[in-house]
């Protein structure tokens, strides 16, 4: 890679002494990880004609959000262990995420890939089903007036209540106050509203965490627009594909850091895996103006005014621990029991039921996605650690999913950005929280474009922009 | 009308041994000395008409994604036929191409259809690897061999076309659950998703 010194072209003046250049030497932007937030980002810088260099120190795509394979997964679990062959073939049967969670069908993410016409990289499966459990029982979330009207999550009256409450969502517009039933959702805390069609603490509990996807009760006392929104979003995705709100790609999550990857490639993006990143160069005002690796013993180096990554890549005086996350992959030969034999599903646990904060989820996948060998099952269950004694605060997890063939655990540190990047040129994504969406993700991904770019990325999909192709 | 069966077809190979050209020549029958390559194709598709049915195929370049060797498992997933090309004119990216043979049969799908181009035949004057040994290593590894140019567009239909002979045609394509994500329409109401 690295060229004889008489045949190199003249030698930009920003390129350090005793060190070669990196790819091409100068790019518009650096990237740096290829997690799911890196690489829809350097989708999209690309395709606004930056010139970009994507690197990442693994071999393979997806950085914390990796698909792993059994050979990867023992690798990095069981360091000297060989995965049994009576769990199918260690390389070609499995992709088990690092990192669990769903796409919401109607969500940004989706519309990230309408954008920028990823779409046509990937094919999804719909989930079976969404459960939320309650008092020691796992129920399908009811999210239309039929479906509420049959569940056993609430009694007779309460039903009716509920149903009532889901006919005003489903008819609620923000622009016209014809819709709003006389409730003003910029004022009214959501906790006003659940009193105005008096819903139960129980009814609250599942509406605000399993569809409104809040992670804790801080929502009931802000105002209910946003929560409602968040509600509508469940219905609507729902509605689209019909069992569950949620989407998954056939062969795993790591399909999706690929696919924007490969976006940033066909619009001319360099990419490097194996690239052993060893420092982030400053100028002396402390903005970062490129980065170095040595790469067969000659130390290169590629200059950007941008550095995008994640955490793992910057100096720790750059980011702040925020939270730890503990996540625990099962591999099951059995669906989860009082599932209807769903062979993808999302539980969520809210977190008051089993007396803490924070809510678990457990999210399963399968063969059904190309994810595990025939007849194998992989749960992952994930929740914000609160306590000493991280792994046992899944414990309800773990009774709810059943008998495990292997379980592999982890626990990470969940690190944010101090600055912004306007200071210093280092724009750092936040590390992957718990939850079990992409919302959050979403969320992140658009606040990193905004501060890299200065503008908002807008989400409008334009409904023609059908695929031309068949 | 004969069937339509759907192939996914990449290409393989080291940088400039003229696989996005190859393509280009394919797809639209043109060639461009200094076209950028690959910038904003995701994949390009070509039908190819035989006797007995008509092969559709949807066209994989590397985006350039082969310079470092970061081509991600989706590249490869779900290919049923490949071309590895070299240039005949440079007997690294030769050597080059037998390395691709082997990250394909390793990453790829077992079954995959492997076709080898010896690419910029025209330029005889500049050859480096012979017919022969090329030919000799295609035996030997039960895949398709020619040379061809896409300056001069010799072979490039052929080679598509022999690929396409070979692939297997017979049965329906197995019910799909599984699908592409679609814009919403636009009668879905106002304040709704997406
Ligand atoms: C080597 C190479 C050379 C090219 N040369 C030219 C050129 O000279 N002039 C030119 O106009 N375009 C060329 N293209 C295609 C071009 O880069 C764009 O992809 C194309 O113009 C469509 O751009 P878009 O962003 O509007 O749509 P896209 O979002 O890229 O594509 C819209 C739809 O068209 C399909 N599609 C994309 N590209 C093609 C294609 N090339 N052929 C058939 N279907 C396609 C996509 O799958 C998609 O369904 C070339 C592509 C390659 C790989
Ligand atoms: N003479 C000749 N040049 C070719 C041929 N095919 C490609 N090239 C040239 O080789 C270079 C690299 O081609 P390209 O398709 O970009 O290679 P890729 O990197 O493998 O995609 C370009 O300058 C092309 O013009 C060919 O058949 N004959
Ligand atoms: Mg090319």
């Amino acid at each position: 890679m690295a060229e004889s010194k008489d045949e190199a072209p003249a030698r930009p003046d920003w390129l350090p002494a005793g060190c070669e250049m990196l790819a091409d030497g100068a790019y518009d932007a650096i990237i740096m990880g290829t997690g799911l937030k890196e690489a829809v980002i350097s989708g999209l810088l690309s395709t606004k004609g930056m010139k970009v260099l994507h690197v990442d120190r693994n071999s393979w795509y997806g950085g914390d959000c990796a698909s792993l394979n059994l050979t990867n997964l023992y690798g990095k679990f069981r360091a000297g262990a060989d995965p049994p062959p009576s769990l199918g073939h260690p390389t070609r049967d499995y992709n088990v995420d690092l990192i669990p969670k769903f796409i919401m069908a109607c969500g940004n993410l989706v519309k990230m890939l309408l954008l920028t016409k990823v779409t046509r990289y990937l094919e999804f499966k719909n989930v079976d089903g969404s459960y939320v459990y309650k008092q020691g029982k796992i129920l399908k979330v009811p999210a239309t007036p039929d479906e509420a009207l049959r569940s056993s999550l609430m009694g007779l009256f309460e039903k009716r209540r509920f149903r009532k409450f889901l006919i005003w969502i489903s008819n609620y517009e923000e622009d016209k106050p014809a819709t709003y039933e006389g409730l003003d959702l910029k004022v009214l805390s959501m906790r006003q509203v659940y009193e105005h069609y008096g819903l139960d603490e129980n009814t609250q509990s599942f509406i605000g965490h399993a569809m409104a996807l809040q992670r804790d009760e801080t929502y009931l006392n802000l105002p209910a627009l946003d929560a409602v929104k968040s509600i509508q979003l469940y219905c609507y995705s729902l509605e689209r594909y019909g069992k569950s709100p949620y989407i998954y790609p056939m062969y795993g999550l790591g399909g999706l850091p690929e696919g924007f990857s490969r976006l940033c490639a066909v619009h001319g993006g360099t990419f490097m895996l194996q690239c052993p990143v060893e420092e982030i160069l400053f100028d002396g005002e402390g903005k970062a103006w490129g980065i170095k690796a040595t790469i067969d013993g000659v130390p290169q180096v590629a200059k950007a005014p941008i550095v995008v990554g994640d955490p793992s890549y910057f100096p720790k005086e750059k980011v702040r621990c925020y939270g730890r996350v503990v996540r625990s992959i099962c591999i099951l030969d059995h669906p989860i029991p009082n599932t209807a034999d769903a062979e993808s599903t999302q539980i969520i646990i809210p977190g008051r039921q089993v007396g803490r904060t924070e809510d678990i989820y457990v999210c399963m996948v399968s063969f059904s996605h190309n994810v595990a060998a025939a007849g194998k099952y992989i749960a992952i269950a994930s929740t914000t650690v609160e306590t000493a004694d991280p792994i046992s605060e899944l414990a309800p997890a773990f009774e709810m999913i059943g008998p495990v063939l292997e379980r592999f655990d982890a626990v990470s540190e969940a690190f944010e950005p101090v600055g912004s990047g306007a200071a210093d040129s280092c724009y750092v994504s936040a590390s992957y929280d718990a939850t079990s969406h992409f919302e959050t993700t979403s969320q992140d991904i658009l606040d990193l474009y905004e501060r890299i770019t200065g503008s908002k990325l807008s989400l409008e999909i334009n409904a023609d922009t059908t695929e031309a192709d068949d | 009308m004969s069937r339509v069966c759907h192939f996914k077809l990449v290409l393989l190979g080291d940088t400039a041994v003229g696989k996005s050209c190859l393509v280009v020549r394919f797809v639209r029958n043109e060639f461009f000395e200094f076209q950028e390559p690959t910038i904003g194709a995701a994949f390009l598709t070509q039908t190819v008409g035989l006797d007995d049915a008509t092969v559709k195929f949807e066209i994989w370049d590397t985006a350039g994604q082969e310079r470092y060797r970061s081509l991600a498992p989706m590249y490869y997933r779900g290919a049923a036929a490949a071309i590895v090309v070299y240039d005949v004119t440079n007997k690294d990216s030769f050597n080059g191409a037998k390395s691709w043979v082997k990250e394909l049969q390793r990453r790829g799908d077992p079954n995959v259809v492997i076709a080898l181009a010896g690419n910029k035949a025209d330029l005889e004057g500049r050859r480096q690897v012979h017919f022969e040994e090329a030919h000799a290593y295609a035996e030997e590894n039960g895949i398709i061999h020619m040379e061809t140019s896409a300056k001069s567009a010799l072979n490039v239909k052929s080679i598509f076309v022999e690929i396409a002979k070979r692939l297997p045609k017979a049965g329906a394509q197995p019910e799909r659950e599984a699908f592409p994500i679609m814009p919403p329409r636009r009668d879905k109401k106002a304040g709704g998703c997406c």
